[in-house]
């Protein structure tokens, strides 16, 4: 008899404690995520990426930065953001209660999931949010396959 | 530290606890640069994502309030693939000990960054007294 398995093969009595076990991995994924929501120190700007069928989308947050600024270079899969926040000295006789504004360069590469046009992509900066639209390569697309009956 | 738990029972004694939100989701308190002059008081926030029309500016008691909602402003049909930023609430309190002329406040929303300007009243402002020999 020939058996062919496509899975990853699984014994077929697993343990009782296999789903616990893995209900145990997933709490403590989630855990995680919550305790740490923070990117890792100095990754500025913080980004989202999220994805529909046609695009790629890329928001980061940067207050107060001036659109000339910014540089946005996008290649194959991979997107750069970089720029220089300044945050301009006052002028005259003040004395700073709190100073927790950081200002000075920045840069920063996000790897996608797959290859976009890099010749259409749009950026637009609105209320300190900085968001990509990035389309999707032909060949990145999801495509629909039609299943023909016999 | 003595000074610390001092300031912490009277807050504590004035409002009960903590202020909660109604809202669901995370709050955040935004950076700020406070700076004074002998006019005014300017104050400086980052709250990237916040539309003019969600901020809510509070000054009553001399303690200033800022508020402001965020939405994530994906679109629908949009699945995440990396989140280091949430959507939620920016909120912060500020006792302000200078007399402030409430009426002349002043507050700018540009580029997701928070002008405030807060005029001293005439009489908080410092005078310069001159000194004559006889």
């Amino acid at each position: 008899m020939l058996l062919r398995r496509v899975w990853p093969s699984r014994p077929l009595f697993e343990s009782p404690f296999s789903e616990f076990d893995q209900l145990r991995r997933e709490m403590l994924r989630v855990f995680d995520s919550v305790v740490s929501n923070e990117p890792a120190a100095g990754v500025f700007p913080p980004v989202n990426v999220t994805q529909d069928d046609d695009n790629f989308y890329l928001r980061a947050e940067l207050p107060g930065i001036k659109a000339a600024d910014l540089s946005v270079t996008a290649l194959r899969n991979r997107v750069a953001i970089s720029g220089k926040r300044s945050i301009p000295e006052e002028k005259g006789k003040v004395s700073y209660h709190r100073k927790e504004r950081a200002e000075g360069e920045f840069s920063r590469s996000v790897a996608l999931p797959g290859e976009v046009a890099a010749d259409k992509v749009a950026a637009s900066y609105k209320d300190g949010v900085l968001e990509l639209t990035l389309p999707k390569a032909e060949e990145t697309k999801p495509r629909q396959i039609a299943v023909s009956a016999q | 530290m003595s000074m610390l738990r001092n300031e912490e029972g009277k807050s504590m004694e004035k409002s009960g606890r903590a202020p909660e939100q109604t809202y669901h989701g995370p709050v955040y308190s935004p950076a700020v640069d406070i700076y004074e002059s002998d006019d005014r008081i300017s104050l400086l926030a980052d709250m990237p994502g916040v539309k003019p029309q969600d901020l809510k500016i509070d000054l009553r008691d001399s303690t200033l309030t800022l508020s402001g909602r965020v939405d994530s402003g994906a679109g629908q049909g949009e699945t995440s693939i990396t989140t280091e930023y949430e959507s939620g609430t920016y909120f912060r309190q500020f006792t302000l000990s200078e007399m402030i002329d409430q009426a002349k406040i002043d507050a700018k929303l540009e580029g997701g960054v928070l002008h405030l300007d807060l005029p001293k009243l005439e009489r908080a402002k410092p005078r310069q007294i001159s000194v004559q020999s006889s």
